[in-house]
């Protein structure tokens, strides 16, 4: 997992986002105040921007990178707490990567959203598709499978988990205040949690492919 | 004097909040609003913030009171232990008990307890 695999995950990961746009908007229409769709393509353009304006020396740079831009251009909360997890996972780190060191990273970078959102699993926020992405990865680490392998493991886990938070009733974030209304709504930061692993699973597609090649 | 920055996704709210502390507190007091993105839209801006940041402190810290969701996380996101602080109070009263504390010359404790003590205030008590 080189630099270009970082940027290339952004590029997708941002691809994603604006397909996805006006169904994260709908989702957020339901039980926020349906702005996370608009926020997070404007936040991933300007990463995608970003790396291009200051070509990254390190995968570790890349992220701390993405993380700072959606940290400044992201009005809504998923931009805090995304930054803070690409720039967590960014700090944490190693160079060469390797996939026990990502999945470590990744660990360090949902920690981060727990400790700066105050959100548990079941509190209905992005957290119950990271949390469950994170274990994956780990789990699929400790199994010795290929990165293509685990990021497709976690990618699944996070989209189960983005669904699993349909029944849920909101503990945390401006969904809270709706109370019972929030039942029976998926979680929108779930489901751009899941999309940004989607993305991951895809890059590893793109470059166990290349091997072959 | 400890400086006082809000935090709100409105910049209008943000704005009012600092007339009326300031109409309370005096006129001296280093309040300073952040509300609002740097477009003018709602929700919460970095940039916003530490620019209020930089206007209010006087050397002698600065407490931030935020509003919502994002206000929250991005002020816990440039606090800075006994320099840079966030209070857990409501909006409007605990921006005035911190204001006239700090015009009172108090240190950034003492603004920060003066603003927990107002999330315990009854309106209606007897």
């Amino acid at each position: 997992m080189d630099i270009g695999f970082f940027v290339t995950w952004f590029k997708d990961a941002a691809e994603q986002i604006r397909l996805r746009r006006d169904h994260l908007t709908e989702l957020d229409a339901a039980i926020g105040d349906a702005d996370h769709g608009v926020n997070l393509d404007r936040g991933f353009t300007e990463v995608c921007k970003a790396l291009e304006d200051w070509p990254p020396t390190a995968p570790a740079q890349a992220l701390l990178t993405a993380g700072t831009t959606l940290i400044r251009r992201v009005g809504g909360a998923s931009g805090p707490l995304y930054g803070s997890a690409f720039r967590a996972m960014g700090k944490a780190l190693q160079d060469p990567v390797t996939l026990p060191g990502f999945a470590a990273a990744f660990e360090a970078g949902v920690v981060a959203v727990q400790r700066l959102g105050k959100a548990a699993p079941g509190d209905k926020t992005m957290i119950d598709a990271l949390a469950p992405a994170s274990r994956a990865l780990t789990a699929a680490t400790q199994e010795g499978l290929t990165p293509y392998e685990a990021f497709h493991r976690a990618a699944v886990a996070a989209e189960e988990g983005s669904r699993a938070t349909i029944p849920m009733r909101a503990r945390k974030g401006r969904a809270s205040y709706l109370g019972e209304r929030s039942v029976g709504h998926e979680d929108p930061g779930a489901a751009s949690s899941a999309l940004i692993l989607g993305a991951l699973a895809g890059v590893a597609v793109k470059e166990a492919t290349k091997e072959v090649d | 004097m400890v400086g006082i920055v809000l935090v709100s996704h409105s910049a209008g709210l943000a704005a009012e909040t600092v007339a009326l502390a300031r109409s309370i507190a005096g006129a001296d007091v280093p309040l300073a609003a952040a509300g609002g993105t740097a477009d003018g839209g709602v929700g919460t801006s970095l940039d916003l913030v530490e620019r209020a940041i930089r206007a209010a402190d006087q050397g002698d810290g600065v407490l931030l009171i935020a509003d919502l969701g994002s206000s929250v996380l991005t002020a816990r996101l440039v606090t800075e232990p006994g320099r840079i602080v966030l209070a857990d109070v409501p909006f409007v009263e605990g921006t005035i008990a911190a204001a006239v504390t700090a015009g009172a010359g108090a240190p950034l404790e003492q603004v920060l307890a003066a603003a927990d003590e107002a999330r315990g205030f009854r309106k209606l008590a007897d």
